[in-house]
């Protein structure tokens, strides 16, 4: 196998890479604002079984998660789910791990917010909802970029524990080449895609900061 | 009518009774200031008038309209939240850490709220908040954000954020005591530049001069009670024993 060919074969597991990386940004950085205000809620069985929620994704290994989710429907309800429930499994598995972890960052967020704020915008007749993503949510943000650029460059690299699927995504592809070519070209170059895909998101995220550089 | 009527408001955090039965009414365009020594329950009153606060008994009427009241288990009851928004749009406040909307240029900080929450129509809020803050000497800073700003520039940008929504009683929460001299003297400049637009305000703060020289009454609190309240000149040559000796070097440095 030419080296072009290795190449092609991980530019699919690349693509598959991304598509992981895009879903669970996607839907675990809003899922992770309904977490947060299940943490935060007056409701103290909700309040209690979101906490245990989080303490789960937070205390057990993702890996290991991911196996629950695909194998779980199985063997915990004899439910025979198709080959495609592969990728499946893999988004809903980094996305409920991700949101946990979403979750605490908006919380901090959130519960540093000075409380005059919300006095003054009760004050001036804001609603609830006027209050959270008008006043609150923007600061919110701002104050937790950087804490969600570091979780969102360690989900570049997590995207590798979908092998533990057999997904083919750039890691699996890179390994299963490796061995059977017997050539270390498939790994660094996966290094590289990971080292660069992180340069990029690094930038990005820096370009953002910037944008919101317009006030203190 | 009177603008504000709060009637034998308690309020206590904890062991400790921070107000114990106190009443006061104000006026339509009266400027009523309120004194006393830090920890008397000026700011927890100011707070508990406004609804920041949850008072544990008494009432607190709004131009006739009822907003909390005491209840027959003996606890204040408030009052529904509609009647509370339409109660709540006839009072602004004037923090003493300004609580300005970083995010926001100054010109939103002041039109936001009539835009979003009274949903007015977007020429006259402009050109009303460009009216204020000419009035605050501002209007050079329109395009500015909180942080560009001098405290006094602040407090006064919050002055006009307040006076945006047409309150008919502005509360003010030692509007000074974050500032420096100099910059104290350029916000009461403004609030007194205010009392010709016949809004009702009732000031706590520790500058006493400037109480005595605005205020059409004066309160004077300590211990959570109100030991004495009327025309400034009564209060401050009061003979009261408590009065006086809050007063009293006041009196003798001047």
């Amino acid at each position: 196998m030419t080296i072009q060919q290795m190449l092609v074969q991980l530019a699919e597991g690349m693509v598959i890479t991304t598509q992981i990386f895009a879903v669970t940004l996607l839907v675990s950085l809003p899922l992770g604002l309904l977490v947060a205000f299940g943490r935060m809620s007056k409701n103290p069985v909700l309040r209690t079984v979101v906490k245990f929620y989080i303490s789960i994704m937070r205390g057990t290994p993702l890996m290991l998660q991911l196996m629950v989710v695909y194998f779980g429907p199985y063997y915990l309800f004899g439910l025979r789910m198709g080959s495609g429930y592969r990728l499946w499994a893999t988004f809903i598995g980094f996305s409920i791990n991700y949101a946990a972890y979403f979750a605490e960052i908006y919380r901090s967020g959130i519960q540093s917010m000075p409380v005059g704020q919300y006095e003054a915008a009760q004050i001036l007749g804001y609603g609830k909802g006027q209050t959270f993503f008008k006043i609150i949510l923007p600061q919110v943000i701002k104050r937790i970029l950087p804490s969600v650029t570091n979780e969102v460059i360690t989900l570049v690299k997590d995207t590798s524990l979908a092998f533990t699927l057999s997904v083919a995504e750039m890691f699996s592809t890179a390994k299963a080449l490796a061995a059977a070519q017997t050539n270390m070209i498939p790994l660094v170059a996966a290094g590289i895609f990971y080292y660069v895909f992180n340069l990029l998101v690094a930038f990005i995220m820096e370009r953002v900061e910037k944008g919101l550089d317009y006030y203190r | 009518m009177k603008l504000l009527e709060l009637n034998h408001v308690v309020k206590s955090f904890g062991e400790l009774s921070v107000l114990k039965d106190i009443s006061l009414s104000v006026e339509e365009g009266e400027i009523v200031s309120i004194i006393g020594p830090s920890g008397s329950g000026k700011s927890t009153l100011l707070r508990c008038a406004t609804m920041l606060e949850t008072m544990d008994r008494g009432e607190v009427i709004y131009l006739g309209r009822k907003a909390a009241w005491t209840g027959e288990n003996g606890r204040a009851v408030y009052a529904g939240k509609k009647e509370l928004k339409e109660i709540r749009s006839q009072y602004g406040l004037v923090f003493q850490n300004f609580n300005l909307f970083p995010h926001y240029s100054v010109m939103k900080n002041i039109t936001d709220a009539p835009l979003h929450v009274q949903k007015r129509d977007r020429e006259t809020v402009f050109r009303e908040a460009r009216e204020l803050l000419k009035k605050m000497g501002l209007e050079d800073k329109e395009d500015a954000y909180p942080y560009q700003l001098s405290g006094g520039q602040c407090q006064r940008v919050a002055i006009a954020r307040a006076l945006a929504l047409n309150p008919k009683i502005l509360f003010f929460d030692e509007p000074t005591s974050a500032l420096d001299p100099e910059l104290t003297g350029e916000v009461l400049k403004v609030i007194r530049s205010l009392a010709d637009l016949h809004i009702a305000m009732v000031i706590v703060t520790h500058e006493m001069a400037f109480a005595k020289d605005i205020s059409h009454r004066v309160i004077f609190m300590a211990d959570g009670v109100i030991v004495e309240e009327g025309a400034p000149e009564r209060v401050f040559s009061s003979d009261n024993e408590r009065t006086q000796s809050f007063l009293g070097r006041y009196g003798t440095i001047l």
